[in-house]
């Protein structure tokens, strides 16, 4: 299993983004998992909560978006295949082993929480003219 | 109020950016680089034993990266061929990463050799999501283990170059299905080449050395 080491890595980059734009509560991260990436997603989403502890991001939600595999057909075009274990295409039967997506392992975005000040209300901002005044 | 950032980053891009590194570095050297992975048992140090002997006595300068999760035996075995050989102990890590590579060849001037073989942990589910900046990447598969295993595991069979099919001297004891196996390979990686080879009896090793050559020179 090593989707313990992959979540770290993930933990790792979605905290260094949150860092560098200045976000201090992280409430999800959104990520694309292909079929073929070679990652179990219920092992990854068990991972992500240990990886989580003690960063920006405990507490945090993994959003998993699976992506299918979708390959080029020399005759059909784009088509996704219905299961991994079979590269033809599930029109024509045509061999298909350029592949267009299903190996994603990637971070989309990052859900957080924008600071509240407290509810402590602005001062009223005074008008230019009303100073003149 | 929930804000989103939308950011686009690979997770595996560090080992990736380092593999490429590691690729464009190999290629200087002239080295032609294979990393090996298989479910453990399939006989990937008895070929790469083999292999190792051949291509010397051929002339060749050939080295190999050994990975294992404990234990340094593999490369006490390799070394027998006379070639240069480390052993990464992974401590318990289930797969070779690129700076694992790029840490064990410290010390050696990779443009001295023509090959070098990377023999992967033995598992075929983590290794194949990391790239180790090889030029080929070879998943064996032994008549020992069922001929459904590629329909077990398409990712690692997806992600390999070539396919090579290890024990074929015991293939009628077990009573292995060749055209179920070729099939199954096929199904999974359609771009997959099969080869057959027999460590031990020598069998299809000569077609299997040629491959090497020929990859290597850039004509397969």
């Amino acid at each position: 299993m090593h989707e313990l080491s992959i979540a770290h890595n993930l933990i790792q980059i979605a905290s260094a983004a949150a860092h560098e734009e200045g976000i201090s509560r992280v409430t999800a991260v959104h990520l694309k998992l292909g079929a073929l990436s070679g990652v179990v997603k219920d092992a990854l989403l068990f991972g992500y909560d240990i990886a989580a502890e003690g960063t920006v991001l405990e507490g945090s939600k993994l959003v998993i978006e699976e992506i299918p595999v979708i390959v080029n057909c020399p005759n059909c075009g784009q088509v996704e295949l219905p299961n991994i274990q079979r590269f033809r295409c599930p029109n024509c039967d045509a061999i298909t082993p350029e592949m267009i997506h299903g190996k994603e392992l990637e971070i989309s975005a990052l859900e957080y929480e924008e600071d509240d000040p407290g509810g402590v209300e602005s001062p009223p901002l005074i008008k230019a003219e009303e100073v003149k005044e | 109020m929930t804000q989103l950032l939308k950011i686009q980053q690979g997770v595996l891009s560090k080992n990736d950016l380092l593999a490429q590194g590691l690729r464009g570095r190999f290629r200087e050297a002239g080295v032609f680089v294979t990393n090996w992975v298989s479910s453990p048992g399939s006989g990937k140090t008895a070929l790469l034993e083999t292999t190792m002997r051949q291509l010397t006595d051929r002339g060749h300068k050939v080295a190999a990266l050994v990975g294992d999760l404990a234990t340094e035996n593999d490369a006490q075995r390799l070394k027998r061929s006379g070639a240069e050989v480390r052993q990464i102990v992974t401590a318990g890590t289930c797969h070779l990463e690129a700076d694992m590579i790029e840490r064990h060849l410290e010390g050696w001037e990779v443009d001295q050799f023509d090959f070098l073989f990377i023999e992967n942990v033995g598992n075929l589910v983590c290794p194949s999501s990391y790239d180790l900046g090889e030029d080929l990447r070879i998943v064996l598969l032994s008549v020992t283990e069922g001929e459904d295993k590629p329909l077990k595991y398409p990712p690692m069979f997806h992600s390999a170059d070539l396919a090579v099919i290890t024990k074929i001297d015991l293939a009628e004891a077990v009573e292995f299905d060749r055209s179920a196996a070729y099939e199954n390979i096929k199904a999974v990686g359609p771009q997959l080449r099969i080869l057959e080879t027999s460590a031990k009896r020598g069998t299809g090793l000569d077609d299997w050395i040629d491959y090497l050559l020929q990859a290597k020179a850039g004509t397969v």
